[in-house]
């Protein structure tokens, strides 16, 4: 067994769960890590369970037509990446307060549950889902920041692994504990919504109790200002993980695109449709953790690039002329595997560019870039399917990836650049 | 605080949580239960025998409280509050036109619901069964009967995802032969052909000649009412800024919904009706936001249903501007007139 020891290698941690335990060794992977992956597999379950009733909710609950909704939500993308960049900062600030803007981020989130009880025409809907996002915007990064600072370098990846496969678990019963309700109700989408409130409030408990405040200790030579969080880029590490991420991001095309590919040239049945993503989820589930540690032994770098070269493997099945049965869950194993390797190891990546002061911003610059590109890359997808079609539009998409995988191993940053 | 105070404090929390969540399911559960119960003051309901070629009559979705919820029900048309008779079989969406129907219907499985289309003939019975790939919310059938359409809504599988897009399918009834969607047709804009791949159909209805139908297209953030031509697989746009379009009996007119400037987001819809000739547009005398396609009753009135305490009761207003809008029947959604 791999035992991290923690405190040698960062003295500063904003962490309780370094807190040595009298002569005992300590867990590779920290409580506080665990506690943040229970907060986010409980507020997982709540979240989906409001996403997989929703949209039967505006039809057959209140008879509204859904579609309005679709112009919205660009702009709600848009909003939360930009709010990200704001919650890291806040994060930041004052020495390390991002357990409670990670708390106020899940409270948010968790109000807006009750909200939707009393929302019933689709402007309100669409402001409390706003606000949903926002609390969603606000939390990310700090809380990757504080799994970053609570782990050690060395299993920095494994981590991060832990805490994807645990949110990735909450993602896939939220929809199942929401079904099950309304089986025992009939229409009783007010029971869906209470329950995922008590669920979301028990994340937010979770983590008000469990997870560590590390208040003050990291104050150092750099005050966390909005300008030394830009002047991060100033470092060579950091810069160039965020250029790669933002030009794969660039290539990377989004979930709902490659689904109806799929569907498209293999002519899966229309009733299997729906349960294409959970093909990706069960994929990132079962492989963030020996990916994680997969990263922490041969390379973060190299791990993630190798989780776009899956994408690209994927986007080559779905090119070529083979249409056999197993495509489809080779196409969706790769697709889990490319999240695996790329989500978590990632900010494991970049943690190590980042001073600790700085994390969460630093993070927050990262994500953020990332997120605007996918939307960008969304965008440019959607017009190439128009003008080209779909298969020309991912072989666009294919060569693109190609181009920025090639350029991120040749400018890969040099080794860990512990802060 | 302690390990042993944090994990009380949270058994604590669990335990006041858990019983929220377990009385709220409880009370929805209740509530579910009283649906099955008689609402006093409420329609009369009986089983009996439902045919879609029974003479003057309206054929739609019971919604009503009690034992017949959900299931197609009918009343003679020229009585259509009065008392009515149940078929058995359930249905989200319906619609019928000589002797042949269209029921769209939810299966409900361990893990999650489906949801299907059945064509059903004069008396109900299942003659073809299809997949509907997301939340059914239109249902045509041709007035010869031989072609069946209709609309769901798919997608919000990602998180708090709220792109939702349509795929509205076509049937022959006689063969069972499916297009399965719309989006495979050609469309032409001005004479040129248009290439979307943001393409969304919905609300189709059929003309008399088993080959010309009218649906909704929506691409680039615009609706179209468009004429398509089921050989040639064409459609072409005709005007701009028209939802749910609903052909008259003389396939003249088209009554469909109108989002209007000025009026609040979520209820856009005003209902008129368009002069194919002429393309003149006629604003309806009904004052709410309808957000329905409408079912011509004869060549003058056009029924359509709106919110009401059970889910949607109909309405139905002049074809011609005239008049004022007035409710028919409660408790019911999905009307089709047959015999």
């Amino acid at each position: 067994m791999y035992v991290a020891d923690s405190r040698a290698s960062t003295p500063a941690s904003a962490d309780g769960a370094v807190r040595p335990l009298a002569g005992r060794r300590r867990a590779a992977i920290a409580p506080t890590v665990l506690a943040l992956g229970t907060v986010s597999l409980v507020t997982d379950v709540s979240s989906e369970m409001v996403t997989a009733v929703l949209p039967l909710y505006l039809v057959s609950g209140l008879g509204l037509s859904p579609l309005g909704f679709g112009l919205l939500d660009g702009i709600y993308n848009g909003f939360s990446a930009v709010v990200r960049l704001v919650g890291g900062h806040l994060a930041d600030r004052g020495g390390g307060r991002h357990k409670w803007v990670a708390g106020f981020g899940y409270g948010v989130s968790a109000v807006c549950k009750p909200l939707l009880l009393v929302a019933h025409s689709l402007t309100p809907i669409g402001l409390v889902l706003a606000a949903d996002r926002t609390g969603k915007g606000l939390r990310t990064a700090p809380r990757d920041a504080l799994i970053s600072l609570s782990s050690t370098t060395e299993s920095r990846g494994r981590a991060f692994g832990v805490h994807r496969a645990m949110d990735t678990a909450g993602a896939l019963l939220g929809p199942l504990v929401a079904f099950l309700i309304l089986r025992a109700t009939v229409d009783g989408y007010d029971a869906v919504f209470t329950v995922s409130f008590c669920v979301a409030a028990l994340g937010v408990l979770v983590l008000v109790l469990f997870v560590p405040g590390g208040r003050g200790e990291a104050v150092a030579d750099e005050r966390p200002t909005l300008r030394g969080a830009v002047g991060l880029l100033r470092r060579r590490g950091l810069r160039r993980i965020a250029v790669c991420a933002l030009l794969l991001g660039l290539a990377t095309v989004s979930d709902s695109f490659v689904y109806l590919l799929l569907q498209r040239r293999l002519g899966v049945p229309d009733r299997w449709f729906a349960l294409l993503p959970l093909g990706t989820a069960a994929s990132f589930l079962l492989l963030a953790m020996p990916l994680g540690w997969l990263a922490d032994r041969v390379g973060r770098w190299a791990v993630f690039v190798a989780g776009h070269g899956a994408l690209l493997v994927a986007y080559a099945l779905l090119l070529t002329a083979w249409r056999g049965s197993p495509l489809p869950y080779v196409v969706l194993a790769l697709h889990g595997a490319f999240y695996a390797a790329t989500d978590g190891v990632l900010m494991a990546a970049a943690s190590d560019g980042v001073p600790k002061a700085l994390r969460s911003s630093g993070l927050a610059l990262v994500q953020t870039g990332q997120a605007l590109a996918r939307f960008a890359c969304s965008l440019l997808f959607g017009a190439a399917w128009t003008v080209w079609g779909d298969r020309a539009a991912l072989a666009g998409a294919a060569t693109a990836l190609v181009v920025c995988v090639v350029f991120s191993v040749v400018v890969r940053p040099k080794g860990a650049v512990p802060a | 605080m302690t390990v042993r105070g944090r994990i009380l404090i949270l058994l604590a929390a669990v335990a006041v949580l858990a019983a929220v969540g377990l009385a709220s399911v409880l009370h929805a559960s209740a509530r579910a239960d009283r649906r099955n119960h008689t609402q006093a003051g409420g329609p009369r309901v009986t089983t009996g025998t439902v045919t879609l070629t029974g003479r003057g009559r309206m054929v739609f979705r019971n919604m009503a409280w009690g034992p017949h919820r959900d299931e197609l029900t009918t009343v003679p048309a020229d009585d259509p509050s009065g008392p009515r008779t149940a078929s058995g079989l359930k249905c989200l969406r319906f619609y019928a036109a000589s002797g042949t129907g269209v029921c769209l219907q939810a299966v409900h499985g361990t893990v999650s619901d489906t949801y299907r289309a059945l064509v059903l003939d004069a008396r109900l019975r299942t003659e073809h069964r299809y997949d509907v790939p997301g939340i059914p919310s239109r249902a045509r059938i041709s007035p010869t009967g031989h072609f069946a359409a209709w609309t769901a809504f798919v997608g919000g599988d990602s998180y708090a995802g709220t792109n939702f897009s349509t795929r509205t399918a076509i049937v022959d009834t006689r063969s069972g032969e499916l297009i399965p969607s719309l989006e495979d047709f050609r469309v032409v804009e001005d004479g040129h052909p248009y290439r979307a791949a943001d393409a969304n159909f919905w609300g189709v209805t059929f003309a008399a000649d088993d080959r010309t139908f009218y649906a909704t297209l929506a691409t680039r953030g615009r609706t179209h009412l468009v004429r398509a031509d089921l050989r040639a697989r064409t459609v072409t746009m005709l005007h701009a800024n028209v939802e749910c379009p609903s052909l008259s009996p003389d396939g003249t007119r088209i009554a469909y919904k109108k989002r209007v400037k000025g009026l609040p987001k979520d209820a856009p819809w005003h209902l008129y009706v368009l002069d194919l000739r002429t393309m003149r547009e006629t604003p309806l005398a009904e004052p709410r936001s309808v957000d329905d396609q409408a079912v011509w009753r004869d060549a003058r009135t056009v029924v359509y249903a709106l919110p009401g305490d059970y889910g949607a009761d109909l309405y139905q207003v002049p074809a011609d501007g005239s008049g004022a809008a007035r409710r028919i029947s409660t408790a019911a959604v999905s009307p089709a007139y047959v015999g």
